[in-house]
């Protein structure tokens, strides 16, 4: 076995993909729903924000490994952040994935365990739909069903 | 073990990646040197649009351009009026289902397809179904996922117009029994058209033999050039059916508010087409037929049978075609998502697909939310079935671990 898929497949990831955390709906939140189509990757994420700060993100749907666990991660990671704050550690997370570290690593916490995506760039896609949603739902206030 | 075809030499690609292992052919085929050449032939010789010029390159051009449709009629025992140059399959059956289907079919019409179909040859119906009020019918599939003469008939009603159906899956590698399903819509006034995308690069196909209305086929798939494709329709259907794009070239007489179309397979072809691809497809139809259908079936069904028998001593996958016919093995790995596997095939430099194969209606009958794809064809080896093996091994002991 080639080590990098270890470094892919990493025990935080693992952790996510065995007990993913906030996974489940709650009705009344604000709500995105994507795909990557070619692939199958289905995720909706929600998220609840009060005065700015965000109460409580939610998440469920079917994917890969990569996308699953991402999804976990990044409600755990976004959770008791404010908008702002939340914003820049997406773009962070899209920085990261595109394999450059950010100025501020810690931002991330178990976010940082995707560095190895940059190695294996078809799985992009499947390690940023959750946090696609989330942008989305911080920029749109009304939060909307799209697919992509 | 069999003496097999020694053909990786011819592709540059495989030339070029000495350690890849090609198992996406479904997806599209390698291209020969022999099709490449012939792309730079085009371009460094004589690189000039075609039908309009009447100057000495322009007349070379268009000569070497009408010469595929020469070569392509032979090859599917059509007349050259009846092939109409497309961008691919999935134009040639929008073509089909747009032009014809929409003028054809009339409200209450039942139109029959099957959960088989690549998206191509389903949604353009759907579009039909929907606008003339017609109702879009489900050949149902037997326990493997095939298509029985008595399915269809099944389905067959005196409301019956058209039958959308494919030649060969490409997601279970299962041949249909088209000539008995075409001999009986016939007999019931039902229009076939066919989708022949994955068939043509594993057995000969004649048009007249098969009776078959429209066929269409992408060169890509067999080893010619992307981009570029064959609608077969029979004359006098070709003479009903409206082109679904106009402007330059597909038209004879243009007056201020009215104009006249050339006459098929010319109505069909508008803007200046894909010239180095359709030139250079010939050389594919002459490098398959140089190795012959036969032997590429001996040495598919060999290299499969070969790969099936080590698949089935690996515990922790599933193997949704076993009886596979043209060297598409669909499988997943019980413990894992395909898109997971895909990425240690990846790591190996084994190229295959994972999804659903733009056939989402054959992955939901299959009840998984998508499978792994190897197909077989000439330039690969034992060796390569023996690395393909090895890393699924490794992929079920890995994810059976963690
Ligand atoms: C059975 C079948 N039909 C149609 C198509 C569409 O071919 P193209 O993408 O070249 O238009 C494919 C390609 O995957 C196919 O496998």
């Amino acid at each position: 076995m080639p080590n990098n898929i270890a470094d892919l497949y990493n025990q935080v990831i693992n952790e996510h993909r065995k007990y993913p955390r906030n996974k489940g709906l709650i009705e009344g939140y604000k709500t995105l729903h994507l795909k990557n189509p070619s692939c199958g990757d289905d995720v909706t994420v929600q998220m609840k924000i009060e005065n700015g700060v965000i109460v409580d993100v939610r998440h469920d749907g079917s994917g890969c490994v990569i996308c699953c666990s991402s999804a976990s991660v990044m409600s755990e990671v976004l959770k008791g952040k404010t908008v702002e704050e939340a914003s820049q550690i997406i773009d962070d997370f899209y920085e990261l994935i595109k394999g450059n570290m950010p100025k501020d690593e810690d931002r991330l916490e178990d976010a940082i365990v995707y560095l190895n995506i940059h190695n294996f760039p078809p799985r992009a896609k499947c390690a940023t739909l959750a946090w696609r949603a989330a942008g989305a739902l911080l920029v749109d206030d009304e939060g909307e069903d799209a697919d992509e | 073990m069999q003496s097999l075809l020694n053909v990786k030499k011819d592709f540059p690609v495989l030339e070029n990646n000495q350690d890849l292992v090609y198992l996406d052919t479904g997806a599209t085929a390698l291209k020969p040197k022999v099709v490449i050449d012939k792309i730079n032939e085009y371009y460094n010789e004589y690189g000039v649009n075609v039908n309009r010029g009447v100057y000495t390159l322009s007349y070379k051009a268009t000569t070497e351009y009408e010469e595929t449709r020469t070569m392509c009629a032979k090859f599917l025992n059509a007349l050259e009026k009846e092939i109409v140059f497309t961008k691919g399959a999935s134009n040639g059956l929008n073509m089909v289902a747009l032009g014809f289907g929409m003028d054809y079919i009339e409200e209450g019409d039942e139109i029959i397809s099957s959960e088989l179909e690549h998206h191509s040859n389903i949604l353009p119906w759907m579009e039909v179904a929907k606008k003339k009020k017609a109702t879009l019918k489900y050949i149902p599939l037997d326990s493997t996922g095939r298509i029985s003469v008595d399915a269809f008939k099944k389905v067959l009603t005196k409301k019956t117009k058209v039958l959308a159906i494919t030649y060969v899956s490409n997601v279970m590698g299962y041949i249909s029994p088209l000539e008995e399903i075409i001999k009986i819509a016939h007999e019931n006034n039902v229009i076939v058209v066919v989708d022949a995308a994955q068939a043509v690069a594993h057995m000969k196909i004649d048009v007249k033999a098969l009776d078959c209305d429209f066929l269409c086929f992408s060169a890509h798939k067999m080893m010619g050039p992307t981009g570029f494709g064959i609608l077969y329709g029979k004359y006098k259907y070709l003479k009903k059916m409206s082109p679904v794009e106009y402007g330059g070239d597909m038209i004879d007489i243009v007056e201020k508010d009215s104009c006249i179309a050339k006459d098929a397979p010319y109505k069909f072809e508008t803007g200046t087409p894909p010239v180095a691809e359709a030139i250079a497809f010939k050389e594919a139809i002459k490098y398959i037929e140089a190795i012959g259908y036969d032997k590429i079936k001996e040495h598919v069904d060999e290299l499969t049978r070969y790969a099936l028998t080590k698949l089935s001593k690996i515990p922790g996958i599933k193997i949704y075609n076993p009886t596979t016919e043209v060297g598409i093995i669909t499988f997943n790995v019980i413990k894992a998502h395909p898109h997971d596997v895909a990425t240690i095939f990846d790591e190996h430099h084994i190229a295959l697909r994972a999804g659903h194969h733009c056939a989402q209606l054959i992955t939901k009958w299959l009840e998984c939310v998508g499978t792994l794809r190897a197909c077989i064809y000439i330039y690969n080896d034992y060796s390569d079935i023996d690395k393909f093996v090895e890393a699924l091994e490794e992929a079920v002991k890995y994810f059976e671990e963690w």
